[in-house]
């Protein structure tokens, strides 16, 4: 039995899957994470904040799509723990 | 003159441009992402065109998504405004190519200075100082010791393609040498696509000075005084007024007619800047914005010049049609900027919505703004949304007038830059004029 549990954004800004829009995205769905690796950007004008989890998981979805509008709060990945 | 003008841009700038399309009797013809469908630069355009998506590289960077608004809308002209494309020398290339006029210098001079070392040598050889510093790029840490040895530490490494502070690393001692160069390279390369670096004199308390410079295709080039930005933060100018209070009247003269003199060598057309450092009572150039300023509204609060709507006539080949000494700049004048951002939090930018937003009137107050009470501030673009501009008899007058206006300037809904303004104007440096580029980080209580 696992609990999924959710990575929210800290802060409105826009949410990117890539560090570049020419790169790869960071992590894909079902790809194995570890605490602290980046999994998203939050941008905020010309500001970036990276998403990490706080512990070594699994990310089950994306909730927000890339290069989208996002409020403080909004949940931005899914994981399920390990 | 056009009979319609398509306006690359958004927020307050554009704003500025639709008013000095009006005032014209031009049309003028807006662009927006979506999220800024009702923005106020389209709320008050002839029309607007939807030109992509909301993050910028999507819709006001998109060259291709914008000529096909200015062929739709059957324009005359584009003007970028400032940021986006403006500094784009390959937008203003096709905008060249195509039917429409670009408002601004050709795009031959603006490769011209966009390229650092390449802007310092013409000015150099119009006899205009320089910081001293590497002709070319420097490859290796032997050439920047080599530098050093010549001229003594601090050394800046700065990117050969950059701007704006991004893709400089300051060197202190010897030993640092290896480690920043690599760094300067790594960031050249990140920001600007070209790891060339080139080394100059680090100046470690210089006051920012730069020239506003008009010049028609007919060759004739006037300036407009100078402004002094030294009020920053991460390089980023916050504070700008005229005239510089540090400035002696033989300085002024000086730096004004180099600045002419320079611009006018170079063959430059339309409005520009020519930026100095000032430290010592020496001045050196470092570099020419080939576009309009969020500042020049300072320039034609004291002088009576629209520099947008001449930028406009420029561009359709009309002829300045005042002589130097008919610029007569009066009193003073300081701009504040309006940034949606915490100064509390280190100035972290901070979208949302303005649940209220009252901007300051009544004699000597100047407000452009890209906003109106319930917009929003998005997320995608610059944390600015307005200026004020006070003016005064002198400087004294003016910081007065600037401490009533921005008591009476109410935003809620986002964290501003007011209060810092509130809090500089009480501070003993900026009302010396003792401040230098460095005033913010030197007074952390801010």
């Amino acid at each position: 039995m696992t609990s999924e549990e959710t990575i929210d954004a800290p802060m409105p800004g826009v949410f990117y899957r890539r560090p570049d829009p020419d790169e790869p995205v960071f992590v894909e769905e079902g790809d194995d994470v570890s605490a602290g690796e980046t999994v998203g950007l939050i941008g905020v004008m010309k500001t970036f904040h990276d998403i990490e989890p706080g512990t070594d998981c699994v990310v089950t979805s994306f909730e927000a799509d890339n290069e989208t509008e996002v409020e403080a709060g909004d949940t931005l990945v899914t994981v399920e723990p390990e | 003159m056009f009979d319609s003008v398509l306006i690359a841009n958004r927020g307050e700038i554009a704003v500025r441009v639709v008013q000095a399309c009006r005032e014209l009797g031009v049309t003028p013809v807006a662009v927006h992402s979506d999220t800024d469908a009702t923005a106020k630069h389209v709320r008050l355009a002839a029309e607007s065109h939807h030109i992509g998506g909301s993050v910028a590289r999507n819709s006001y960077l998109d060259s291709a998504a914008i000529l096909d608004a200015a062929r739709d809308a059957g324009v005359d002209a584009v003007h970028p405004g400032y940021g986006f494309l403006a500094e784009s020398s390959e937008f203003a290339a096709a905008v060249e190519e195509s039917p429409f006029v670009w408002v601004g210098p050709p795009s031959e001079i603006m490769r011209r200075f966009g390229e650092k070392t390449r802007a310092r040598s013409l000015m150099a050889d119009a006899g205009v100082p320089v910081v001293p510093g590497t002709t070319g790029p420097v490859e290796s840490a032997e050439a920047v010791r080599a530098f050093a040895d010549e001229h003594g530490y601090p050394v800046a490494i700065k990117a050969d393609g950059g701007g704006g502070g991004r893709g400089m690393r300051v060197v202190r001692a010897g030993d640092d040498v290896e480690a920043e160069l690599e760094e300067a390279r790594r960031e050249a390369e990140a920001y600007f696509d070209n790891p060339a670096v080139y080394a100059e004199r680090f100046l470690d308390r210089p006051k920012h000075i730069e020239v506003q410079v008009l010049a028609d295709e007919h060759g004739n080039v006037r300036h407009l005084g100078e402004r002094d930005c030294s009020t920053q933060r991460r390089q980023q100018k916050l504070i700008e007024e005229t005239p510089s209070p540090v400035l002696d009247p033989d300085e002024r003269e000086t730096l004004c007619e180099q600045a002419c003199r320079g611009v006018a060598a170079a063959g430059y057309v339309n409005a520009g800047t020519v930026e100095f450092l000032y430290q010592d009572g020496e001045h050196y150039f470092i570099e020419v914005n080939a576009r309009i300023q969020v500042e020049h509204t300072v320039s034609e609060v004291v002088t009576g010049i629209d520099l947008v709507k001449w930028q406009l006539r420029v561009a359709a080949g009309e002829t300045l049609d005042f002589p130097q000494t008919a610029v007569e700049p009066r009193g003073a004048a300081i701009e504040f900027r309006l940034n949606a951002e915490d100064p509390e939090d280190d100035f972290s930018p901070m979208p949302g919505e303005l649940s209220t937003y009252r901007p300051p009137r009544g004699v000597g107050v100047r407000v452009d703004d890209g906003v109106d009470e319930g917009d929003s501030v998005p997320p995608f673009y610059d944390s600015m949304f307005g200026k004020v501009v006070v003016a005064g008899q002198d400087r004294t007058e003016a910081v007065r007038r600037g401490r009533r206006a921005l008591e009476e300037t109410v935003v809620e809904g986002v964290p501003t830059t007011v209060p810092f303004h509130r809090q500089v104007l009480d501070t003993e440096t900026f009302l010396a004029a003792e401040h230098s580029t460095t005033f913010v980080e030197d007074h952390p209580e801010l």
